[in-house]
């Protein structure tokens, strides 16, 4: 640990702490306190560590889930006997981590346990995700539980296998950056809104080689899932990494999660916790403000996270872009979306919606969309609308509050939790030339299935679309009580 | 790892910004369980399109890709670097790249080469017709007319990447480092420990 005094931002002292070996050459070996494994960056690194005659060094910091490839229907029959997988290829690399981790001695939470879930909802979720502590997972939206005050970030399967065999990674420390917004939030403005604001403020690069701290009046009052949810889209804008201080929302959330400390381990962890906050005086490399006022309810209209606009904005005109490799990517992005310029974005229909992902599948999103499905049904033009819960624990929560029998009523599909069609490596796909209104945080070409058209949104926005038909203004359509 | 020296050779000039990890190598291409054979799936939508760099006779088997800022944004997928491998892609030059892929890059022994805007505009020209030079070693881009571009690359990746070094391998010999630091965050933080019931 560095014993300056100076003063030190969130970032750093996770940082300072974690330093097995400082280099000349300015790369450091830090160490590796949280490593979450799932199906598909894995398979390659397990076979690095055979291939080698390695062993997992640290298998109680290590924990295993099944998300990309598993399906969102059924898994047992009305008998309860399991029902396989189709695509065989799936299948192939979901019993690949079955098998690696039963050999490598690391904890599996199987498909059919009500623990099971999106990596990074199951993490905050089980209180495995500490404040201070390093986390990471070879997916990119590890970011995500820098929201509770811990260093996260997506690893490369090479990576894995570094950490698996070391629990250490090589690394250059970050510049750092703080976003901070301030205010009060304007009506039917959500983290979603404010996650899409801030990567366009920044733009799809703007934060490459920084890690991101989140401060002001906006995250202070914000939940922890929604602090998931702005902490989850960081790597959108190119940062690595993105952090929110933890603070007493943050100890509730913890407090009696099953893997959280208890007792005595509790107060001392909570006590270490609350030092962690950034410095006064201390100095971050870049700041970025953003009035809270100034963000409205979002959706994009290109095929890059930060190509969003109000949703009672228009399609922009490419030629608006004073930017020429710009001009060139928006007329792209425009010609794939099948979008004109001038074109008004309540105005664009929508075949298919997508509520859920790691940035949004939350019992806080759930609710959220439920409140405006109450009562409420799908429009006809729209093919298929998913509610895809970010766990098996959200899901029994959601079921509990009844939002299950709002979403059916109102004729979404409520399904089984995974990854789902944020990727589209399981059956669930937006065919090519379809439209979707997706709650996830990828609008690539071909995110959602091969020539996909994804509007990225936020949960209330995708379940306003899905009874009107068309992207529209979550305003304009009342919430409703749902309890 | 492979080791790397000097790489020359035709350039793939696809200059675009912005290639993110889904265009590299798509979704449907992640479920396999091993390293190779994803060449196939590389940049598949591009290769879609009439005219692409990847299916022109003269870019054939180019060792170098030329590429615009932000090059590897998107997810984690390692497997966008093994595709660009399988393909033969031994270094890529870019005015920036996502920090992620680059690492996952340079663990497959590819290189990436940062070089400012006008720079790389210069080697897209160059590329069209003629042969590109990288040397790892002296740290420069060359071409075939007076063109010789310095880049930076940090000392650990360049020695890796010199000698082909593992980097598992290097780390491994440091773990009295790593138990002594085990050692000290059992009694700074032991609520870390034991998180997850070892199988
Ligand atoms: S929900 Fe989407 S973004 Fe999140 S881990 Fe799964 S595939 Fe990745």
């Amino acid at each position: 640990m560095a014993t300056t005094t100076s003063p030190r931002t969130l970032y750093e002292k996770i940082w300072d702490a974690h330093v097995v070996q400082q280099r000349d050459d300015g790369t450091a070996l830090l160490y590796i306190d949280r490593h979450l494994v799932h199906e598909v960056t894995s398979p390659q690194a397990f076979d690095g560590l055979r291939a080698n005659g390695r062993k997992v060094r640290r298998a109680d910091l290590t924990l295993a889930v099944a998300d990309h490839n598993i399906q969102t229907t059924a898994r047992v029959d009305a008998a309860g006997n399991r029902l396989p997988v189709e695509d065989p290829e799936s299948a192939q690399q979901l019993a690949a981590l079955v098998k690696n981790t039963a050999e490598f001695g690391v904890e599996y939470i199987e498909d059919l346990a009500p623990e099971q879930g999106i990596v990074h909802v199951v993490g905050p979720e089980q209180g495995f995700t500490l404040p201070g502590t390093t986390v990471v997972c070879g997916d990119s939206h590890t970011a995500s539980h820098g929201a509770l005050g811990a260093l996260a970030f997506g690893i490369g399967t090479s990576e894995v296998e570094h950490v698996l065999a070391t629990q250490t990674l090589l690394l250059k420390r970050s510049k750092s950056l703080e976003v901070r917004v301030d205010g009060p939030l304007g009506p039917g403005v959500t983290p979603k809104d404010v996650a899409l604001a801030i990567v366009a403020a920044l733009g799809a690069g703007g934060g490459a080689g920084y890690v991101a701290e989140y401060t002001g009046s906006v995250f202070r009052e914000m939940s922890i899932e929604g602090r998931l949810t702005v902490c989850n889209m960081s790597i959108e804008a190119g940062a690595r990494a993105g952090l929110v201080a933890p603070d007493e929302a943050t100890f509730s959330y913890l407090r009696d999660r099953p893997r959280a400390p208890k007792g005595a381990d509790w107060d001392k962890a909570v006590s270490y916790w609350r030092s962690l906050a950034t410095d006064a005086g201390a100095l971050y490399d870049k700041v970025v403000t953003i009035d809270a006022s100034t963000i409205v309810p979002l959706v994009t209209w290109g095929t890059s996270p930060d190509d969003s606009v109000p949703i009672t904005g228009t399609v922009p005109d490419p030629s608006s872009f004073a930017d020429p490799s710009r001009r060139a990517a928006a007329e792209k992005s425009l010609a794939y979306m099948g979008l004109t310029p001038g074109q008004r974005m309540q105005d664009v229909s929508v075949d298919r919606i997508f509520i859920g992902s790691c940035t949004n599948s939350r019992i806080e999103d759930l609710r959220a969309a439920a409140a405006v499905a109450k009562g409420r049904h799908v429009a006809g033009n729209v093919k298929q609308a998913l509610v895809v819960p970010g766990s098996g624990l959200v899901k029994k929560q959601a079921e509990a509050e009844g939002l299950d029998r709002i979403f059916i009523e109102a004729g979404f599909e409520w399904r089984e939790p995974g990854c789902s069609m944020c990727l589209a490596m399981n059956p669930d796909k937006v065919p090519a030339g379809e439209r979707c209104a997706s709650t996830s945080n990828r609008n690539f070409v071909g995110r959602q299935g091969p020539g996909a058209r994804t509007h990225l949104l936020s949960p209330a926005m995708a379940a306003a679309a899905a009874v009107t038909g068309r992207l529209t203004d979550v305003r304009d359509i009342a919430a409703r009580e749902i309890a | 790892m492979r080791a790397i020296g000097t790489i020359e050779g035709k350039a793939y000039p696809l200059g675009r910004a912005n290639i993110d990890t889904d265009i590299i190598i798509p979704a449907h291409w992640l479920k396999t369980v091993t390293r190779e054979g994803l060449g196939r799936g590389a940049f598949e939508t591009i290769r879609a399109e009439p005219g692409n760099v990847f299916d022109d006779e003269r870019w054939q088997g180019a060792p170098i890709l030329i590429a615009g800022e932000n090059y590897g944004c998107g997810s984690s997928r390692e497997h966008a670097a093994w595709a660009m491998a399988d393909l033969g892609i031994r270094a890529v030059i870019a005015p920036s790249f996502s920090d992620i892929h680059s690492g996952n890059a340079f663990k497959n022994g590819i290189l990436t080469v940062v070089l400012p805007q006008e720079q790389v505009d210069r080697l897209l020209e160059v590329a069209q017709e003629h042969p590109i030079t990288i040397d790892l070693e002296s740290q420069t881009v060359t071409t075939p007319y007076q063109d010789r571009f310095r880049f930076e690359i940090d000392a650990f990746r360049k020695d890796c990447l010199l000698k082909g070094l593992d980097e598992i391998g290097i780390t491994m010999e440091l773990d009295d480092a790593i138990a002594a630091h085990e050692v000290k965050a059992h009694a700074d933080t032991p609520w870390v420990e034991g998180a997850a019931k070892a199988a």
